[in-house]
């Protein structure tokens, strides 16, 4: 639902201030969005001095010393620490991306590091993402065929067909572009949103899936598609460098394509 | 955003929801329609209205005796509001919650634009045959 305000109960406050410790000559301040339920209240905006000198380059390894040196409270996902996992979206100087590939000089003034936005947030850095996940198992991500696959054998593909995959498969479900998209801020409970699009598009494009057309009239609505405008956030945003814009574009053609 | 939940219903069935509407298609792809086609109605709109801009109200009237100005008018005017209900009708759908509210304000939306568009038609008319 619109909302061109953030609700009272979501306002951020001021935080706690960690300084660097004695000695630190090269530090950059780190402001990181704070909320546990546990203790109620608004979520506040703590800040920490670090030393850069000590520190890994990217966004994540100051987040995992903040962690480790200074406040052993601060809640984030993480896992692969390499970009493939999808673990650590979120938004840092004002842009949904990967904490583990963000590094920290590109990074204007002090880093702000926000959970993705428009999500219920369970703590502090770590959104709810169960509605996205469910969204992603409405459109069936496997492959659907009523031919039995060859005895002992692959299904086969030739190489045009698989290169239509190309620029789909590599997304990783962090879901830096569905939380970049006003579209899916207002309407998300029926939108799916770019990341799901994408991921729709990678099967209707599988030359090897016999369920195309049954893809493409579960996703012929004017909340579950149309509600894409082409802003294009998504395609901005993309910490893979993937164009999920363009996949939905696909999807809308294939829609007209089978009309006549 | 604080967790709010508000339904026991599970998150896979409120994902699917009513299920899909089956349609969309035909909306998304007028609006595309209707806008390339106001391109060039829209440039000779432009180009009329130049050149009839010294002429007064007697030039419009020897302008609108023509039969393909009165026609290329009215398919404007018709074009024009068929493409400002369906995007007004998409604005809607992004900013007014509530499946009740938004069937009132579009079927508002619609008669403003089809009534908007009876009128101005009627009135090239009239400008036409009776000068």
């Amino acid at each position: 639902m619109v909302q061109f305000t953030v609700p009272k109960d979501s306002q951020v406050k001021p935080g706690k201030t960690h300084a660097a410790p004695a000695g630190a000559k090269n530090t950059r301040t780190f402001k990181v969005y704070r909320y546990d339920p546990d203790e109620g209240g608004n979520p506040r905006l703590d800040s920490y001095d670090i030393d850069i000198d000590t520190c890994g380059p990217m966004v994540l390894d100051a987040l995992l010393k903040i962690k480790d040196e200074v406040d052993q409270t601060l809640t984030l996902r993480r896992s692969c620490r390499e970009g493939i996992c999808g673990s650590c979206s979120m938004n840092i100087d004002g842009r949904n991306t990967l904490a583990c590939l963000k590094p920290i000089e590109e990074c204007k003034g002090d880093v702000k590091v926000y959970p993705l936005p428009h999500m219920p947030v369970i703590k502090d850095l770590v959104p709810d993402l169960t509605h996205v996940y469910a969204q992603y198992t409405s459109i069936e991500p496997w492959l659907k065929s009523d031919t039995p696959p060859p005895p002992n054998a692959e299904r086969k593909q030739s190489p045009e067909e698989r290169a239509k995959l190309d620029g789909l498969w590599e997304c990783i479900l962090c879901f830096c572009c569905s939380t970049s998209c006003p579209s899916y801020w207002w309407n998300g409970d029926r939108y799916l949103g770019p990341a799901i699009l994408l991921q729709a598009s990678r099967w209707i494009n599988d030359s090897r899936d016999e369920a195309t057309g049954e893809r493409l009239d579960n996703l012929e609505d004017p909340f579950r598609l149309y509600r894409c405008h082409t802003i294009m956030n998504c395609t901005q945003t993309c910490p893979k460098g993937l164009n999920p814009a363009k996949a939905i574009a696909d999807i809308k053609t294939k829609m007209v394509e089978r009309q006549g | 955003m604080t967790l709010k939940r508000a339904s026991l219903r599970s998150p896979l069935g409120q994902a699917r929801g009513l299920g899909s509407a089956k349609e969309g298609v035909h909306h998304w792809w007028a609006q595309r329609v209707t806008a390339v086609a106001l391109v060039p109605l829209s440039i000779w709109l432009v180009a009329t209205l130049v050149r009839l801009s010294n002429t007064g109200y007697a030039g419009f009237v020897s302008w609108f005796s023509n039969p393909i100005h009165v026609t290329v008018m009215i398919l404007l005017l018709g074009v024009s509001f068929h493409h400002a209900q369906l995007g007004v009708q998409v604005v809607v759908e992004d900013y007014i919650p509530g499946h009740g509210p938004r069937i009132v304000v579009n079927m508002l939306v619609n008669f403003v634009c089809y009534a908007l568009a009876a009128l101005s038609i009627v009135s090239i008319l009239i400008v036409a045959f009776k000068g």
